[in-house]
């Protein structure tokens, strides 16, 4: 592994990677006799969550998507839910952990962010604070900062609590946190690349002639014309970029599972998977995002894995920004759209079912007559995970965590 | 007061090591007069090395350090034979297994030479992430690279090398940088001229051992006139003959080895004809006499003014600029900061196309500073040039490293690695759309800007920003 920059130990502990808070304990939920934790998974660039799933029961559903919806009678099969939805064939693991109980999905939801930026998107999605840039901490850590200090503090928090410029809003905060980071760091996804190419040939074609013939030499080395490889010498590029990302994904998933088993282990912890922002062929059923499904299928059952004896105390939540369009853009993608889902995976779930109140596909339904209208507010699935799972107080959910959310009331009954 | 945005951004990226945080505001008033200015601080260009070691230091310190281990080694080997002497007299039945490996990583061995060179590279570093500009750092690269030695012949040195020989003279007269480079041990050791004997100087008789062109050919090939200006290969012996005896004591010998020394009995007698010239000096003078007149040779002013602006300005230099810098080395007597002086005030050095792709040194360096990074970690900085193809203090050849594009164009995938490993470490404490103004200003092309501001995190942002042509080219 070869970093740019990685000054210090401390540095590295600061660095983007899979975080935990330490010092502070769901106490009250122990009185119970529990021992909750809580996994948040931030999916960054705006999950579609049509193509995650699809509201197959829907009757404009087919006419919305075209040959890009997906259906219980298509090539690939979607996996049915209930009578009305069904999920994307490429997560099977989801599949069995719903079947089990082990699985809600909340469709239609949204935050509160109204516009279409993923940088203030994932400032309100992570500060849990309506308007933009009007929070530096984020609702996960001061959810944590709510919950009674245990007295018990891990010997390498008090490094920790510094806590460092380069944490994820969501984690950051009042409350000590200590992190992990993965020995592989992720890829730089084919979406980049393709960004990349895309600036080149508009502004310089020499750099994307550069770039291109690199790509396309990685390209015949995976398809097993070594000629090219051994001439460069150079496996670096060789390596599938979608192996690359489910290796990161499960090891990042499974090892923060791991971590939050431990009897002395951190209770709460964060992590984030780029790569979903699809304006150019989606792949929904084959392709970008369903490579990118399977890896999050992967990460789920490296949670569960690596949970262990845990599993029953575990709930963890995937969230994303916002949506994406409703409809399929001119090059077979989606662009920034609003409504999505939140998929919460555990064994502490009362799980089995897909929470929504269902808006509809017809233009008239649409958002702006473009994008899946929000009916449920993101903030109510967090807050009553926070409630229920955690014991965070209705009072501190309401002014220190999501401020301004007295309205939105914790959904009941999902753990 | 009028401000020239776009002029100040050109500055730092084309004369210095790229914009930190406010870089553009504080000298957009005046970037010319603030790259000028910046060359007459106080003590600019030199790193505080009092925490390094000299290079005789150094040398001496390898040497035991290498003394010490082999011995060591030499012990090991005789117990491990001791050993298997007596295991074939024992009886298996009694013998205790051997202690199974742990799996835990290894610490580092210890070693002296490693540290020296991370010791140097982390002087650097910082000197390069703490200059306002940098068109200093870039002169000491600029002259590093063209008096360039190899750590893979030198490693112990390499650093204190461009300290001691480099960054002292980058602002002074070419004939001082010159006579510093070509009599420093580095470079004695690196191009062979330690070993360089008379054949028909005392030691050369004694032990019928003899010249070695090396040196004298590429002072007159790469550090002076250039190739292919005239000289012929009985200049070359002439002059190898003239620098006979240039060499420096022994590393084993305490206190001064590591120095250079000029060795009388290595030294070939009589009078040498250089490009025409007869040179009678005793001794060292000798050798001193040819550089200082090929110091002032017409073919180096050409050849030092064609490389300034190759590397400052365009792969393909404007002849204008090249003449008038040449004109300025000779009316000067060589003087690098008049050369700097004339190179940024000359209105070809603001060609608005930029053509040159930064160096991966320049690269690296140049998103560390967009990034806000202050702190340099020498081993990862070292891994990262490694990897693009530009090992620091470590070029090919003697030439050093290449100064066009088409030797670095082909590195763009393996930087697209970088700049993603690095986005995911540092990017989220940034704000990309914000930071575009910081780094490129009024450089940016809207569709670099819309290509960031789309981006679909801060991570990928942040990485595109780094591998966007404006950010790339200079």
């Amino acid at each position: 592994m070869t970093l740019l920059h990685a000054a210090s130990r401390r540095e590295l502990l600061l660095a983007s990677g899979v975080l935990f808070a330490w010092a502070h304990l769901p106490k009250l939920a122990r009185a119970e006799g529990r021992d909750p934790r809580l996994l948040v998974i931030v999916l960054r660039g705006a999950l579609d969550g049509l193509a995650a799933v699809a509201p197959v029961g829907d009757p404009d559903w087919i006419k919305l998507r075209g040959d890009n919806a997906l259906a219980l009678d298509g090539r690939t099969p979607a996996l049915p839910l209930d009578a009305f939805f069904a999920l994307n064939p490429a997560m099977p693991n989801l599949h069995r952990l719903y079947r089990a109980g082990q699985a809600t999905i909340v469709h239609a939801a949204a935050t509160p962010y109204r516009d279409r930026s993923h940088f203030d998107g994932q400032d309100v999605l992570e500060s849990g604070v309506g308007k933009v840039g009007a929070a530096d901490t984020g609702w996960l850590n001061r959810a944590l900062n709510a919950l009674a200090p245990e007295g018990r503090v891990n010997p390498g928090s008090r490094k920790a609590l510094a806590v460092g410029p380069v944490t994820p809003l969501v984690v950051r905060g009042p409350a000590p946190v200590m992190s992990w980071v993965p020995q592989r760091l992720p890829p730089a996804s084919g979406d980049t690349t393709t960004r990349l190419l895309d600036l080149y040939s508009h502004t310089d074609p020499e750099l994307a002639r550069a770039l291109e013939s690199r790509i396309r030499l990685a390209a015949m080395a995976r398809d097993g014309n070594m000629e090219a490889m051994k001439e460069r010498g150079d496996g670096q590029l060789t390596t599938p970029v979608i192996e690359r990302v489910r290796s990161y994904f499960a090891d990042a998933a499974g090892t923060a599972a791991k971590y939050l088993a431990r009897p002395d282990g951190p209770r709460v912890g964060a992590l984030a998977f780029n790569g979903w922002d699809t304006h150019i062929n989606e792949g929904i059923a084959s392709g970008l995002l369903a490579n990118l499904f399977g890896a999050l299928d992967g990460a789920f059952h490296a949670i569960e894995t690596g949970a262990g004896d845990a599993w029953p105390d575990t709930v963890v939540a995937v969230v994303t920004e916002f949506g994406r369009t409703a409809r399929i853009n001119g090059t077979l993608g989606t662009d920034h759209g609003t409504g999505t889902v939140a998929l919460l995976i555990g064994g502490a779930l009362k799980g089995g079912r897909v929470v929504a109140d269902w808006p509809g596909l017809k233009a008239s339904d649409l958002y702006e007559n473009r994008d899946l209208k929000p009916t449920t507010d993101l903030r109510a699935v967090l807050k009553g995970l926070l409630k229920d799972h955690l014991r965070v107080d209705d009072r501190a959910l309401a002014e220190a965590v999501f401020p301004g959310s007295e309205a939105v009331r914790p959904m009941d009954g999902l753990v | 007061m009028s401000l020239e945005p776009q002029s100040a951004a050109l500055a730092l990226h084309r004369f210095g090591l790229g914009p930190r945080r406010g870089s553009i505001a504080a000298i957009a008033s005046d970037p010319r007069g603030a790259l000028l200015a910046e060359l007459d601080r106080p003590n600019i260009g030199q790193i505080d090395g009092s925490h390094l070691m000299t290079s005789a230091v150094a040398v001496r310190a390898a040497f035991e350090f290498r003394a010490e281990r082999r011995s060591r080694q030499i012990v090991a080997q005789r117990e491990a034979e001791e050993r298997r002497r007596t295991m074939d007299n024992a009886d298996p039945n009694t013998m205790v297994p051997p202690p199974t490996e742990t799996t835990a990583a290894k610490p580092e061995e210890p070693n002296v030479v490693r540290d020296i060179v991370r010791g140097e590279a982390n002087a650097r570093f910082a000197a390069a992430l703490g200059a306002e500009i940098g068109f200093a750092e870039r002169l000491v690269w600029f002259w590093s690279n063209h008096f360039c030695v190899s750590a893979d012949k030198v490693p112990s040195f390499a650093g204190a090398y461009e300290r001691e020989a480099i960054r002292p003279h980058v602002l002074g007269r070419f004939g001082d940088i010159l006579l510093a480079v070509e009599t420093h041990p580095a470079m004695l050791f690196y191009l062979d001229n330690a070993a360089s004997i008379g054949p028909n100087s005392v030691a050369g008789i004694n032990r019928s051992r003899g010249l070695n062109e090396n040196l004298a050919r590429e002072i007159l090939e790469l550090h002076t006139l250039g190739v292919r200006t005239g000289y012929s290969q009985d200049d070359v012996i002439s002059f190898a003959k003239a620098l006979t005896g240039w060499s420096f004591i022994g590393a084993q010998v305490p206190e001064h080895g590591g120095e250079f020394s000029f060795i009388p009995r290595m030294h070939e007698p009589g009078a040498q004809a250089v490009l025409g010239k007869t040179y009678a000096q005793p001794d060292i003078e000798q050798g001193r006499a040819v550089l200082a007149d090929l110091a002032r040779h017409p073919a180096t002013a050409e050849h030092i003014a064609f490389k300034l602006v190759h590397h400052f300005v365009a792969d393909e230099p404007p002849p204008d600029l090249v003449a008038r810098l040449a004109k300025t080395f000779r009316a000067t007597d060589g003087n690098l900061k008049e050369m700097a002086r004339v190179l940024v005030t000359s209105p070809e050095s603001w060609d608005g196309r930029r053509g040159k792709l930064k160096t991966p040194g320049e690269w690296i360096v140049a998103g560390l500073r967009a990034a806000g990074v202050t702190e340099p970690n020498a081993e990862r900085l070292l891994q990262a040039h490694a990897l693009l193809g530009q090992p620091l203090w470590r070029p090919p050849a003697p030439k050093g490293y290449a100064d066009d594009q088409g030797a670095w164009l082909d590195g763009m995938a393996l930087r697209l690695d970088i700049a993603n490993r690095f986005a995911t470490q540092v990017a989220e404490a940034l704000d990309p759309p914000a930071l575009i103004d910081e780094v490129l200003g009024p450089l940016a092309s809207n569709e670099t800007r819309q290509t960031v501001a789309r981006a679909e995190s801060r991570t990928q942002a942040f990485a595109l920003l780094l591998m966007s042509p404006e950010f790339q080219r200079r």
